[in-house]
């Protein structure tokens, strides 16, 4: 390792945002893919995965995926949930591979809600 | 050592591996708290059940420094979630893996639940223990894994040294200082820009900066906390010192019972040589500056700043007179700036974000001298008979009862609560009566204790003052060097009159006797320890004088501590009759009729309670 001159503090800070963003737990977007005995087993685990990847190849640092229980409505999996800071969620069903990478091109990296896949927009009501 | 288990002292798993792929971390605690709990057992089970998930590219485990909240340990938060778990055991691992790592549903039952509501509180950020603490020398703490530079400079570390090398004058540095407030927080509470300038102003060269990290009250563990989950920020914050003064080489003495935050101080030293921020040429500034680390042995009078340089030359660890102030004449009669773990830990931010937002927070004014108040935060250690025990870093300003009640969670067990010993060995009781006392260095020393390093030892009814009393002095007879006469034989002779109190020995006067002979230590011992000793004596007898007169005028411990003064007896109306009690005594000293009461032999009874912790009727009681 080189000696460290000032400016290279500042790239340090910049390689580590992504690994950071997560414990901060705070995100620009944050990618939900239902996990629930259902979602498995209609194939939620390669979909997770296809997201990791969409989200390694972008090589941005501010989106965090996580994981959630059954959104309730099993015949429509696989499903996700896009978010994006200060918009309502977006979910979306029926997934493969193919439609993540559409999804996450066109909505989590330029904003554009992929309503063809698109289930509804917004949460339940919490009482 | 051998509490230890071998793979904390190994190189950590997560080394060289990229995290930023990862969509969660488990951040599990790796203080020693945790690992004498069994953290490393849990790591070795999820990484186990994270494989067998399919989730071990996915999911990282990350060792972090200590999390605060000890009681609960072993404990983890998981990121991005913040969602808090605690008391962890290796079996509720699988579940814990499938349900939250791979389906998202986090897992109640490994949930905090206060004793109030029994409701399970998921998020770290909402448990009453952290929602009131302010982290400032702890800001780290639970976020970066300790052994990685690079996690330390990402949340901004040795940010503020290449802004003090590039952007300000030493003296400027030192007046920032001064200005901030910031007051030493390893006991005595002197301005730390004082003690920067008083040094730089020396003449004599070379100078020192020495960290001390000889953390030795009874129940205080902030530094070894702060070295164990952030050992870099103590290095900057030393840079920055030894940048202010004028020093080249520094020392951090630090006892070896610490092997932890031994072996992460050395691993942190290591790697920011490597990386150019200690040795020739820092950041490439022209500043040259290196740490060696001086392993002390334990003695508790070397945590005293000559007492310490004293061992540090390989003397005999006894203090000398302090009218020759070490910041002129310290290691090897040199100038030696000396400054506590959590002081340096203040540093960085304070020159990051200046003193004038430091001073915006703790009590008083200091923009005319440093003495005005106590500005910033104070990590306390809360141990006891308090619910949450842990390390909790407060602003200033911030009274008992918040911290003991609000945080700690009150009293375990249902007891009432009776007085809270700050301060260590040195420190005094505070009784009920002083709860709402806002906590900073004045106000402790005008009730008659001290902040100390920030021990807090909280005590329930079943505590006896005298006995407390008793205890440290006892502690201090141990730990007294025997250099001056009136520690040496001033503690013995106090231990001797309180032991008198506690086997109801004594004799009326024996209470004036006692403050008189602290008065005579406090004046006359040649270091702070001798003349701090009297405080627990001091303040037991100003707040609780009556039990000090029930165990010498009726012979009595009104706490039920004091053996000598105490019988156990067994209630017949509550007593079955189990035999439980009498099969136990290690003294035959029960005997009673199967299903009818028993009864204590007082002649034979050595009071030790075995009876009265075996009993399922809560039939034995103290007298």
């Amino acid at each position: 390792m080189p000696k460290l001159k000032i400016e290279d503090l500042d790239k340090i800070v910049e390689q580590s945002k992504k690994t950071m963003s997560v414990r901060y737990g705070a995100g620009r977007v944050k990618i939900t893919v239902h996990m629930g005995t259902c979602g498995i087993s209609a194939g939620a685990r390669d979909i997770l995965s296809a997201v990791m990847r969409c989200v390694e190849d972008s090589g941005v640092d501010d989106i965090i995926v996580t994981t959630s229980g059954c959104a309730g409505l099993c015949s429509r999996e696989p499903m996700m949930t896009v978010e994006v800071v200060q918009h309502p969620p977006v979910k979306y069903v029926d997934l493969n591979e193919k439609k993540v990478k559409e999804i996450f091109d066109e909505h989590v990296m330029k904003g554009n809600i992929v309503e063809d896949y698109a289930l509804a927009i917004g949460g339940e009501q919490m009482l | 050592m051998s509490t230890i288990p071998k793979q904390v002292l190994e190189e950590s798993q997560t080394a060289g591996r990229d995290l930023s792929r990862f969509r969660m971390q488990l951040m599990l605690c790796s203080g020693t708290a945790c690992v004498s709990s069994g953290s490393h057992k849990i790591k070795d089970a999820l990484e186990r059940e994270l494989a067998k998930q399919n989730l071990d590219d996915e999911v990282a485990v990350v060792m972090t420094g200590c999390n605060g909240f000890c009681a609960q340990g072993p404990v983890m938060v998981v990121q991005p979630d913040g969602i808090f778990y605690q008391l962890l055991s290796d079996k509720d691992i699988p579940l814990l893996v499938e349900e939250h790592m791979l389906k998202g549903r986090p897992v109640e039952k490994l949930m905090y639940k206060p004793s109030a509501t029994k409701t399970a509180v998921p998020k770290m950020s909402e448990i009453g223990f952290f929602k009131k603490q302010r982290l400032l020398a702890l800001r780290n703490r639970g976020l970066i894994d300790p052994e990685k530079i690079e996690e330390y400079i990402a949340r901004d570390g040795y940010k503020a040294l290449a802004k003090v090398l590039t952007k300000m004058k030493p003296e400027e540095v030192v007046q920032e200082m001064i200005a901030s407030g910031l007051r030493g927080r390893g006991g005595g509470g002197f301005p730390t820009g004082i003690k920067w300038k008083t040094c730089r102003d020396a003449p004599e060269s070379p100078k020192y900066v020495v960290c001390n990290a000889d953390e030795g009250d009874p129940g205080a563990y902030m530094d070894r906390s702060i070295v164990e989950s952030d050992p870099h920020v103590v290095l900057e914050g030393m840079a920055i010192a030894a940048y202010a003064v004028g020093a080249k080489k520094g020392y951090v003495y630090i006892r070896h019972e610490y092997p932890l935050a031994l072996k992460r101080l050395q691993k942190a030293i290591a790697d920011a040589r490597e990386y150019g921020l200690l040795g020739k040429n820092i950041l490439d500034q022209g500043f040259d500056f290196d740490i060696s680390i001086h392993l002390g042995a334990g003695a508790f009078v070397c945590g005293e700043s000559t007492a310490l340089m004293a061992s540090m030359e390989g003397r005999v660890g006894e203090p000398r007179a302090k009218y020759i102030h070490t910041v002129e004449h310290g290691l090897w009669d040199r100038p030696t700036n000396l400054n506590n773990v959590e002081t340096y830990a203040n540093v960085p931010q304070i020159m990051l974000r200046g003193s004038k937002w430091f001073t915006s927070i703790g009590t008083g004014d200091v923009s005319k001298s440093p003495w005005g108040g106590s500005k910033g935060t104070k990590v306390f250690s809360l141990v006891g008979k308090v619910k949450n025990t842990g390390l909790v870093e407060v602003p200033m300003g911030t009274t008992l009862r918040e911290i003991i009640f609000d945080i700690g969670g009150g009293i375990s067990n249902g007891k009432k609560f009776k007085a809270v010993q700050t301060g260590g060995p040195s420190g005094g009781v505070i009784p009920e009566s002083l709860l709402d006392l806002p906590v900073d260095f004045d106000q402790l020393t005008k009730v008659g204790s001290m902040m100390g390093s920030g021990g807090m030892i909280v005590m329930n009814e079943d505590d006896c003052m005298v006995d407390i009393a008793r205890y440290f002095i006892d502690f201090l007879v141990g730990e007294s060097c025997g250099k001056c006469l009136p520690c040496r034989e001033g503690l013995r002779q106090m231990s001797s009159m309180l032991n008198d109190i506690c086997s109801g020995k004594a004799e009326k006067g024996t209470i004036d006797l006692l403050e008189n002979l602290c008065y005579t230590v406090r004046d006359t011992a040649l270091c702070a320890l001798g003349r701090g000793a009297v405080n627990p004596v001091l303040t037991t007898i100003k707040y609780f004088r009556e039990e000090y007169e029930a165990h010498i005028n009726k012979k009595k411990c009104p706490a039920g501590v004091c053996k000598a003064l105490i019988t156990y007896k067994i209630d017949a109306g509550k007593c079955n009759g189990c035999t439980l009690c009498a099969r136990e005594c290690p003294q035959q000293a029960i005997t009673g009729e199967k299903l009818k009461p028993h009864k204590i032999n007082t002649d034979l009874c050595i009071r030790c309670g075995v009876c009265r912790d075996v009993c399922n009727q809560d039939a034995v009681y103290v007298k």
